[in-house]
């Protein structure tokens, strides 16, 4: 089979597509994934939401129609708030207690594996095992609500999933205490990455530790940032098991995404080009996100 | 607080009282960070070891008067989804049968393809690749109902091999990326020795590569247990009701809206779902960091 080490030159020559036949072959589930996957399912998907495809897909163009009507819609309109509050609230808190913790564990504390291992281990559950504990610990009738009663609190009131404009923070809280550790594990990844001469010198001058973190640390660790970052955003455009778990878009519709628009609209309503129409929109935002970043990334790779 | 001397980390020569309080205060953030980390695990455990009267009274912190297991029973082998009352554990058999298939298929393609190309580099192999990278990125409502249209077209829509293909075409970049690296890690003499023995492409592969990259193979299985386990997504598309794997089927028991919410059943059948993941964390501790954060150089 493989003739093409014998000479390798003189036979990619007269027939080229011949060299290297194996790894060619070997790559071929790759080669199919990528191009009739990723590339083909996206755009037959991207042509589909300029047309009035209900039941079935069906090749009747209507031009802007189904943008028209989606972004008139208004459960669309709440879906993309609620993808903007919770984007937005768990970048900023995920980095945030992310960092934090991993500073802390930075310190040379004792029992490092033991806090970690619990920050981290919400990780390895799924976002529906997530979302069904956190329904039961937000729940008044069961959850901190009832415990706070029981207090003493009579009055206590906490059931952010029963209130329209609070259940969103709802979802955020256990989006960040299922998340929030692999932003840690990063940036202890990064923190570790850094030289220990930078804090003997940082000691020396008699800068604060806390100081250090600010002004020396974060900007060492652009690269770790910008990471996680992009990790976080990749992920919050695709939440869906999440909501359906926890509140399945409700009360009424006040917690409903993007995600669940696009399965509802095409797998339960049968109105299948606007499920391509707003599945399409998803995948503007990501590249509105990813665009930048994949640009930055390679100008630096250029440079380095 | 004789142990902050031992310390000799980026705090060092400072005066020795605010230390200790500066170490108080850490370990206070800490374990009441833990706290609320380990909270919900502890309700759920300790209720569903509860009997509903003792729920329905109590305190959900308190730990359980009279320990019973019969919520773990009930949740395994009789908690119902719309008429099928066989419980969580048709789901469970269900979620192995998706899971082992798929994990062995998506690792197999990802590795061959990884040693590719970093080994054997074609004309074209660099811009798949990116493709590959770059499509880990798209939304995966936006690849659904094609990919519904060309199962269907298989004859595979509905089955356990539709979602074990779905699995490994989704699976492949992240794979792909973690075993490209680390071919690409091995030094080059190392192979041309093997070529100048007259070793081929899958000589290779199976002899020299294989071998050593088994570590590389046990990230690989973590990552795509959990991340097969866990899904729920394409498990609710690509399969029927009754092939539905363990963590829909979870879904379906517990936000089912008829009769009285039992809240002990419905932890119970929660930990059983988490459980696997679970063990597989505490088990694997620093090659799952590894995986993840392998996941996590892909962005």
């Amino acid at each position: 089979m493989d003739r093409s080490k014998n000479s390798p030159e003189s036979e990619s020559a007269r027939r080229p597509w011949l060299k290297n036949i194996n790894a060619k072959i070997a790559a071929l589930p790759m080669i199919i994934t990528a191009l009739g996957i990723f590339v083909g399912c996206s755009i037959w998907t991207i042509v589909h939401s300029f047309t009035n495809s209900r039941l079935l897909p069906k090749m009747d163009f209507v031009g802007l129609d189904q943008y028209e009507r989606l972004w008139s819609t208004r459960r669309w309109l709440v879906s993309i708030e609620n993808l903007a509050i919770y984007g937005i609230c768990s970048l900023i808190l995920s980095l945030l207690i992310g960092f934090t913790l991993a500073t802390l564990l930075d310190r040379k504390i004792r029992f490092e594996g033991v806090f970690r291992s619990i920050f981290l281990y919400p990780f390895a559950l799924s976002f529906i095992v997530t979302g069904l504990v956190w329904q039961w610990i937000l729940n008044p009738e069961f959850g901190v609500q009832k415990i706070v009663r029981a207090m003493g609190f009579e009055n206590f009131v906490f059931d952010p999933l029963y209130d329209p404009q609070l259940a969103i923070y709802g979802i955020l809280i256990a989006g960040i205490w299922q998340g929030s550790g692999l932003i840690m594990v990063i940036m202890l990844a990064g923190l570790r990455g850094i030289d220990e001469d930078i804090w003997k010198a940082t000691r020396v001058d008699g800068i604060p530790t806390w100081k250090t973190y600010i002004v020396v640390i974060i900007p060492m660790m652009r690269g770790v940032f910008v990471t996680a970052l992009v990790l976080i955003a990749s992920g919050i455009v695709k939440v869906y098991d999440l909501v359906v778990a926890q509140t399945s878009g409700g009360p009424g519709i006040a917690t409903e995404v993007p995600a669940k628009y696009v399965y509802d609209k095409m797998f339960a309503a049968q109105n299948l080009a606007q499920g391509f129409a707003a599945s399409t929109m998803m995948l503007v935002t990501v590249a509105i996100i990813l665009v930048p970043w994949a640009y930055l990334e390679f100008k630096g790779k250029k440079r380095g | 607080m004789d142990k902050s001397i031992e310390v000799t980390g980026p705090s060092g020569a400072k005066p020795r009282r605010r230390f200790s309080r500066n170490k108080i205060m850490l370990y206070g953030v800490l374990i009441v960070m833990a706290l609320y980390y380990l909270l919900p695990l502890y309700v759920m455990v300790v209720t569903s070891m509860k009997g509903m009267p003792e729920i329905r009274i109590g305190n959900v912190f308190a730990p359980p008067v009279e320990i019973t297991f019969q919520p773990w029973v009930k949740a395994w082998s009789e908690a119902c989804t719309g008429i099928n009352c066989d419980g969580l554990s048709r789901g469970f058999g269900n979620s192995i049968q998706i899971l082992i298939p798929s994990v062995f298929l998506s690792i197999l393609i990802a590795s061959v393809n990884g040693y590719a190309l970093s080994n054997w580099k074609f004309k074209g192999s660099e811009v798949f690749f990116t493709i590959l990278v770059i499509g880990a990125f798209i939304p995966y409502q936006v690849m659904l109902y094609p990919i519904v249209i060309i199962l269907r077209e298989l004859g595979l829509y509905g089955s356990l091999w539709g979602l074990v293909l779905v699995h490994s075409v989704f699976g492949m970049p992240i794979l792909t990326l973690l075993f490209r690296n680390y071919f690409s890690s091995v030094p080059e003499e190392l192979f041309k020795a093997a070529r100048v023995d007259g070793a081929g492409f899958w000589g290779i592969y199976f002899k020299i590569m294989l071998p050593m990259a088994l570590p590389i193979f046990v990230v690989a299985i973590i990552l795509q247990v959990t991340g097969i386990w866990n899904d729920f997504l394409f498990g609710v598309i690509f399969t029927e009701p009754s092939l539905y794997p363990m963590t829909v089927q979870l879904n379906n028991i517990v936000n089912s809206v008829q009769g009285v919410k039992e809240y002990n059943v419905n932890m119970a059948a929660t930990l059983l779902t988490g459980l696997l993941p679970l063990v597989i964390y505490l088990v694997s501790g620093k090659l799952f960091v590894r995986g993840i954060a392998a996941g996590a150089v892909k962005g």
